[in-house]
């Protein structure tokens, strides 16, 4: 048992968190929505400083086992921080353009930070429990946060309503895996289930997956991502289809590697059957969007499905090849939806196909930053995409699951032409008319996320590999 | 002597990047100016290595190397220059020949709109050469074989809105496939009996083999031979012998500049140049030499009977180089490596001379290549008439036998008539003398006739309006149009800047061969080759060829001589007996003019044939069954799931929550049946 300064040291970074977001929410409600400007540069620097702490801060594990900080943990959180921080920057300046100001806007991006960080320490179903409310109720907040816009409140109502549906689903796996294992720690659990999991047990894995899976909009679970992303503030949903998923996918590993790693063959069928089914429904309902939010909704679903089979690989080179696709992966969708965020024709926002037919003609640049990232997307090399493909395929097939990476070929293939659709819309078609000037933050998030994602990542993927096999290692697997 | 060479070979590349990919921005003049100095530059400092080479202190053979270029295993290649006598004396040909045409080509295409591409082209084009003939391995001159290929093709092309020109690329490009078809095959057999590509490597091991076969579909080959002739199919693609001849003609669409630098003076002699540079391998390959020497008369033949009856007047000279390979074939076919090389000399200088002095007739005339539309033009172009017949008289080979004295060709064309007459113990090399000395007789015949025709005679573009309905075919030649048509329908003597390469390739014309036969094919050939070319043991065929008799050396120039006069009969003295002939010729007037017919059979057998292929293929297996099963049909499956996939999407929150429950119980269901499994 370590001490309480040690307990601190470990939690550093959400303390810095949690105390910095109190101490915004003080100066937000003293200063009014005028703070709204500090408040923001604020939470950047808390995050930033959450970031530092996790990239730098001692490794062990404290409170009694419910709190882990290790490299895979500090891995997520370097990457959730600093997607959270890119979050505030897009969404402050977008209230700002909405004339809608609000400073309880990155104070709560703040708190779901918060919630993802406890997500990827979690190491107990009650941290875990903990981690996922407090992200999800803030998020909840968010996708509702223009109370005035219908879509908008509707949107978050089906989040809220949907989440609590699979709040529940997690919590009765807990409570059966904490009756046939006997305890809520992942390592006691680990300990129980050594020779396999019971049935009940296995029911209880097969809960904690369904719930999982909805925070991560894994198909069956994802009904609710295309409504939300439609319907939600672009900025927000830059900010939800990122760093949530991230936080998601550590604790989905973790609750499985660390907590049933002597049932892997069990629960690896259950999560192959959910890769597959995100992959091949999110590519096949993608087909027939016409708006390009709920696309990118069933783009994610598809690339969760990826992910997910690097979980299910259950080996040390699958947690690397996820963690390295979710980073990737972040990159590509917060540059796609910044791209969103910064076309706008007369005022309203480009959403649909229409809208960007001759936008090469219109907006060369921002166009040329699209075609790279759907290139990226869509897993053409030597585009970010496809390393992150590529890394998840050779770890499902040396772990054997080649059937289900075929699949997922064939899968990628389908979800090629919607990606291939926009590129063709954008330079072939003719234009309806012009567009507005495109705001400097989302533009400069855009290039950046398709120079990296076009270009710096075959420098960047060596030091990238490195790192997330440390992280990897932290879950002890062969 | 590194940076000298490489400055050689790689400045024409240089000025055709420049011109290439800054033309537009830096603008016409500086383009012609930087790939015109290059040229010239290369052509000073090839002269230079000529003469070192052959009189000063780099004698034997030199190879420098520059970069590798593939290295597996024990297949090994390197970019790298190599410099001997055969070598030295390509690159005098290239860069001589390339430079004048660079100069010329500032008059010839001074109305032209994409100057720098035009420049560019040609300095990629003697770049590619430049690349060929140096090469060291296989590697590499399979690079410059494809890169003077790639340049041919684009200037071919180089009027690309002109449908004709299109097709007459793709065809010259086609045709050209079927002949590397050959020289790939025959790289890949010499790298499997000698596992080494260099040249140099690789001649000292040819001996041993001689004689071993190969067994190949259950079939005996004589190994040396089989790589000797699938060698030699190449070289017939490029240098247009019998068979894969169809392309050059058609080549003439290409500006006549291109024509004259690369369908006459050095790309086309490509083939002679490998199979000359080949001799130590074909030396132990009979049955291939046997195959050459067949082949290249019979081109030598048929490419004169058809330049007897064509009108256009490049076209005219396009038979005639078909023909003048043929002749530099059948001397190698026989052994005659040297006489083969020297062919190869002098017809670049006069058939680039005449092919540019057609392309100044051209321009006289405002881009009329009808022959029967002209006439009586020596009055008027009296430079070119003159530049023109020295052509004329090269071609034909006029000169002495006793005294040893006369015009380029008559040196060259006579030794390998001598050859031949020397081989003539083999039944080959009997056709080949035959064939040769009819063939002469044939050439003059057609030479003068062009010349005739042209410059002789009334002229048929006073009465008739020709500029105009004739203007109408022949317009989009150059994509702009005279614009100063409506008063200057006289023909005109082309700009100085025409006439300098002309008068300069003349000097070749009628001093290449007095100059240097002595060195070629002489006495002195032992000492200029420096081993250059291989002769076998019992190879003495140069030395039969002097020891020949007086009425030998004399029958090609009686030959010509009757060819002479037989234009001049008909064309000169009887000007209206042309009409005649080509309106009552019957069948052997229409074979003629038609080629013998090529075109037709080969678009009935090859190209019908693949067209039907084609369309099995592609409408039959493509279209119906892999694109009816497999893209459109997995499509429109995907599309109809995409439909059902959506419509689940309803966007009621209990139909959502409905899903996830049958979610959450499917895979229940799943794993308690995966697990009790």
């Amino acid at each position: 048992m370590m001490d309480f300064s040690g307990a601190v040291a470990l939690a550093l970074p959400e303390i810095i968190l949690a105390v910095g977001a109190l101490i915004l929410l003080m100066v937000g409600a003293f200063g009014g929505d005028k703070s709204t400007g500090l408040v923001s540069v604020g939470s950047g620097g808390v995050l930033i400083a959450g970031a530092v702490a996790a990239a730098y801060g001692p490794l062990g594990s404290t409170f009694n086992g419910g709190f882990v900080a290790d490299n895979a943990a500090a891995f997520a959180k370097v990457f959730i921080y600093g997607f959270s921080a890119v979050g505030v920057l897009l969404g402050d300046r977008w209230l700002k353009r909405m004339a809608a100001s609000k400073f309880e806007f990155p104070v709560l991006i703040v708190i779901a930070a918060l919630g993802m960080g406890m997500m990827a320490s979690a190491g107990d179903l009650i941290s875990l429990y903990i981690g996922v409310e407090l992200q999800s109720l803030a998020l909840y907040v968010l996708c509702a946060f223009r109370r005035d816009d219908a879509k908008a409140s509707e949107a978050g109502l089906k989040y809220f309503v949907l989440g609590a549906l699979s709040s529940g689903l997690l919590l009765y796996g807990a409570s059966l895996i904490y009756g046939f294992a006997g305890s809520t720690k992942f390592v006691d659990i680990a300990a129980a289930v050594q020779a396999g999991a019971g049935q009940g047990a296995i029911f209880g894995v097969v809960f904690l997956i369904c719930g999982l899976a909805f925070k991560v909009s894994a198909a069956p679970f994802h009904m609710w991502t295309p409504d939300v992303y439609e319907g939600a503030p672009t900025p927000v949903v830059a900010f939800v289809a990122a760093a949530p998923k991230m936080a998601a996918m550590v604790l989905f590993a973790r609750a499985l590697l660390q907590g049933f790693p002597g049932a892997v063959g069990q629960w690896q069928q259950v999560l192959v059957v959910v890769a597959a089914l995100s992959m091949g429904w999110g590519a096949l309902a993608g087909l027939r969007q016409r708006n390009l939010k709920r696309l990118l909704a069933y783009s994610s679903v598809t690339n969760i499905g990826y992910a997910l089979l690097g979980i299910a690989a259950g080996t040390d080179q699958g947690v690397t090849a996820m963690l390295v696709f979710m980073v990737l992966y972040m990159i590509d969708t917060t540059g796609l939806f910044a791209c969103l965020l910064a076309l706008n024709r007369d005022g309203k926002p480009m959403e649909t196909l229409a809208d960007f037919a001759g936008l090469a003609k219109e907006k060369p640049g921002l166009a040329l930053c699209i075609t790279g990232l759907s290139f990226s997307v869509m897993g053409i090399p030597p585009f970010a995409g496809f390393w992150a493909k590529f890394y998840v395929f050779k770890a499902a097939i040396a772990a054997g699951l080649w059937p289900i990476a075929v699949f997922g070929l064939v899968a990628s293939v389908v979800a090629a032409f919607y990606y291939l659709r926009i590129i063709k819309t954008m330079w072939f078609d003719p234009s309806p008319g012009r567009t507005d000037a495109s705001p400097l933050d989302a533009r400069g998030v855009a290039v950046a996320a398709a120079l990296f994602s076009c270009g710096l990542v075959v420098l960047a993927l060596n030091p990238l590999d490195t790192v997330a096999k440390l992280a990897a290692a932290a879950f002890h697997l062969s | 002597m590194t940076a000298l060479l490489v400055i050689l070979v790689f400045g024409p590349l240089l000025g055709a990047t420049v011109a290439g990919l800054f033309g537009r921005r830096i603008g016409d003049t500086p383009s012609r100016v930087i790939t015109t100095g290059f040229l010239f530059l290369s052509c000073f400092l090839s002269w230079y290595t000529f003469s070192q080479v052959t009189w000063g202190e780099w004698g034997g053979q030199h190879i420098v190397r520059l970069l590798p270029f593939i290295n597996v295993a024990d297949f090994h290649s390197d970019w790298s220059i190599r410099l001997d006598a055969l070598s030295a004396v390509m690159l005098v040909v290239v860069t001589s020949v390339s430079a004048l045409v660079h100069l010329y080509s500032w008059g010839y295409m001074a109305d032209d709109p994409s100057k720098p591409r035009f420049f560019a082209y040609l300095s990629l084009f003697t770049f590619a050469m430049l690349m060929l003939v140096t090469a060291a391995d296989f590697m590499q001159l399979f690079f410059g074989w494809e890169g003077v290929g790639l340049a041919s093709y684009l200037l071919i092309g180089f009027w690309f809105h002109k449908p004709t020109a299109n097709a007459a690329s793709i065809k010259a490009f086609v045709v050209n496939r079927v002949g590397d078809f050959g020289f790939a095959l025959g790289i890949m057999t010499i790298y499997w009996m000698f596992h080494t590509i260099r040249f140099a490597e690789l001649f000292p091991l040819i001996a041993a083999k001689a004689g071993t076969n190969w067994t190949f579909i259950s079939q005996e080959w004589s190994a040396l031979d089989l790589a000797a002739i699938l060698l030699f199919i190449g070289a017939m693609g490029k240098s247009a012998q019998f068979f894969l001849h169809t392309w050059l003609p058609d080549a003439m669409e290409g500006p006549t500049p291109v024509s004259a630098l690369i369908h006459a003076a050095t790309m086309v002699t490509a083939g002679v140049y490998m199979v000359c540079l080949l001799s130590p391998l074909f030396e132990y390959a009979p049955a291939a030499r046997t195959l050459v020497t067949v082949i290249g008369a019979t081109t030598a033949l048929f490419a004169a009977t058809v330049g007897l009856a064509q009108n256009d007047i490049k076209r005219v000279i396009a038979y005639s180089t078909c023909s003048q390979l043929g002749y530099m074939f059948f001397a190698a076919g026989v052994g005659a490596y040297q006489a083969a090389m020297f062919h190869l000399f002098t017809h670049a200088f006069f058939k680039a001379l005449l092919f540019l002095g057609a392309g100044s007739v051209i321009n006289g005339m405002h881009h009329e290549q009808d022959m029967r539309k002209m006439g009586a033009l020596w009055k008027l172009m009296p430079i070119t008439y003159a530049v023109m017949t020295i052509g004329t008289i090269a071609i034909t080979g006029i000169g002495i036998p006793g005294l040893d004295l006369g015009f380029a060709g008559f040196y060259s064309k006579d030794t390998i008539i001598e050859a031949a007459w020397a081989a003539s113990g083999s039944p080959a090399g009997a056709f080949a003398f035959v064939v040769g000395v009819f063939a002469a007789g044939l050439t003059a015949f057609y030479s003068w006739r062009l010349v005739f025709m042209t410059f002789h005679g009334t002229g048929k573009w006073k009465h008739d309006d020709h500029a105009h309905d004739a203007h109408a075919d022949h317009d989009d030649d150059h994509g702009h149009g005279h614009g100063d048509h409506g008063h200057a329908h006289v023909p005109h003597e082309s700009p100085w800047v025409m006439l300098v390469p002309l008068l300069l390739l003349s000097i070749g014309a009628i001093g290449a061969g007095f100059a240097f036969h002595e060195y070629f094919v002489g006495e002195g050939q032992v000492e200029f080759w420096k081993g250059a070319i291989f002769n076998g043991p019992h190879n003495e065929i140069l030395h039969h060829a002097h020891l020949a008799p007086l009425d030998i050396k004399l029958a090609p120039l009686v030959a010509t001589a009757i060819g002479t006069i037989g234009a001049i009969w008909v064309y000169l003295l009887n000007e209206g007996m042309r009409a005649r002939i080509a309106a009552n010729g019957g069948p052997i007037h229409t074979f003629i003019y038609n080629k013998w017919f090529f075109d037709e059979l080969y678009n009935a057998t090859f190209v019908r044939g693949a067209k039907f292929l084609g369309d099995l293929f592609w409408k039959g297996g493509d279209q119906k069954i892999i694109d009816g099963l497999g893209p459109n049909g997995v499509a429109a499956v995907t599309a109809f799931a995409g439909k059902g996939v959506g419509k689940i999407q309803t966007g009621y929150v209990y139909h959502y929550a409905f899903v996830m429950l049958l979610g959450v119980a499917g895979l229940l269901s799943y794993a308690l049946w995966a697990w009790a499994r």
